[in-house]
């Protein structure tokens, strides 16, 4: 089952990835990490297809993709 | 299951120190990531410039040498000469490699020195605050042009790597961009281009890469890509502006 994994030590909170994801599962999640942005996460693991978009447009390199 | 997406080795643990949805970071991974692909990582020397991206030397695992600003070309240089079978690259902003390092960048050019450079256009000064750089569009509000760039008296924007795509010395020319998927795909082949341009000792290879300044643009960071591509795309030159005849047969 492909997953995507956002690293939150790395996230900036900056939502490329929210708006790129084909299946819109991406989303800006309610906690925040250590420097206090608020993480992108992923909400439905079930429906990710493992495309990889959303690590592709991350600045920030925080999203790793299994498939 | 296997990892399909993952940190490159290229690149250290130290999260980047841009600002959030600044995509220095997509080029920064894409250097990583063709360096590691080339398996060049043990012997490649950057130079990293004055600018948001002068803490390049914490994110690459490969070696890096600091320049002053607007030296990395001529640092560059120096460094080739001494050690030709190293691969060298640089990394500046439009700032460092189109104003203040423009004579570098000419000379290098015409001098053909085998170095590659990667220059990260976001049409601004990023670390200092937002003033107009040349790259700066007709009309674009910077913090030093709050009325917006009036070419009667602050001059029109350059195409850079057109001009220096104009010089015989200058093997590879891209200008790329990283606004979507297919276009980062793009910057990455550009990239791995110039760098066997280097390898192959066929002289000087440029990537421009079209990037965004959400912080100083005034713009969130999806705002800021489609700014790009409305505003910044049509302007500048884009695809490979020179693709010499040697390059042609690698």
């Amino acid at each position: 089952m492909p997953k995507a994994i956002v690293i939150e030590k790395y996230c900036k909170s900056c939502s490329l990835c929210v708006e790129i994801c084909p299946k819109k599962i991406m989303a800006i999640s309610d906690h925040t990490n250590d420097k206090g942005y608020f993480v992108a996460t992923c909400i439905d693991q079930e429906q990710c297809i493992g495309c990889t978009l959303c690590a592709t447009v991350c600045p920030d390199v925080a999203i790793d993709v299994y498939k | 299951m296997n990892k399909v997406f993952s940190r490159s080795k290229g690149l250290t643990d130290v999260p980047f120190t841009f600002c959030p949805g600044c995509t220095h970071g997509i080029i920064m991974r894409l250097i990583a990531e063709v360096l590691e692909e080339l398996d060049i990582l043990e012997e490649t020397i950057g130079v990293s410039p004055v600018g948001c991206a002068g803490f390049s030397q914490d994110f690459f695992t490969c070696d890096f040498v600091g320049a002053a600003h607007g030296r990395a070309q001529a640092v560059g240089t120096g460094i080739k000469r001494a050690l030709p079978h190293r691969t060298v690259f640089t990394y500046q902003g439009d700032g460092d490699i189109a104003a203040i390092g423009t004579q570098h960048a000419v000379h290098v050019a015409a001098r053909g020195e085998k170095i590659t450079s990667i220059m990260v256009n976001n049409a601004i000064y990023g670390m200092t605050g937002g003033q107009m750089a040349p790259t700066t569009l007709t009309n674009m509000k910077t913090s030093t042009s709050p009325f917006g760039r009036d070419p009667q008296t602050m001059g029109f924007p350059m195409d850079f790597p057109k001009l220096l795509a104009g010089i015989p010395g200058a093997a590879y020319v891209a200008s790329v961009s990283v606004d979507s998927p297919k276009n980062i795909k793009k910057t990455k082949d550009a990239i791995r281009k110039a760098f066997k341009v280097q390898q192959a000792g066929l002289g000087f290879s440029l990537v421009s890469v079209l990037s965004t300044c959400p912080t100083n643009w005034g713009l969130n960071p999806s705002e800021s890509l489609k700014w790009l591509r409305e505003n910044m795309m049509p302007i500048y030159e884009m695809g490979e502006l020179k693709v010499s005849e040697e390059v042609e047969k690698l």
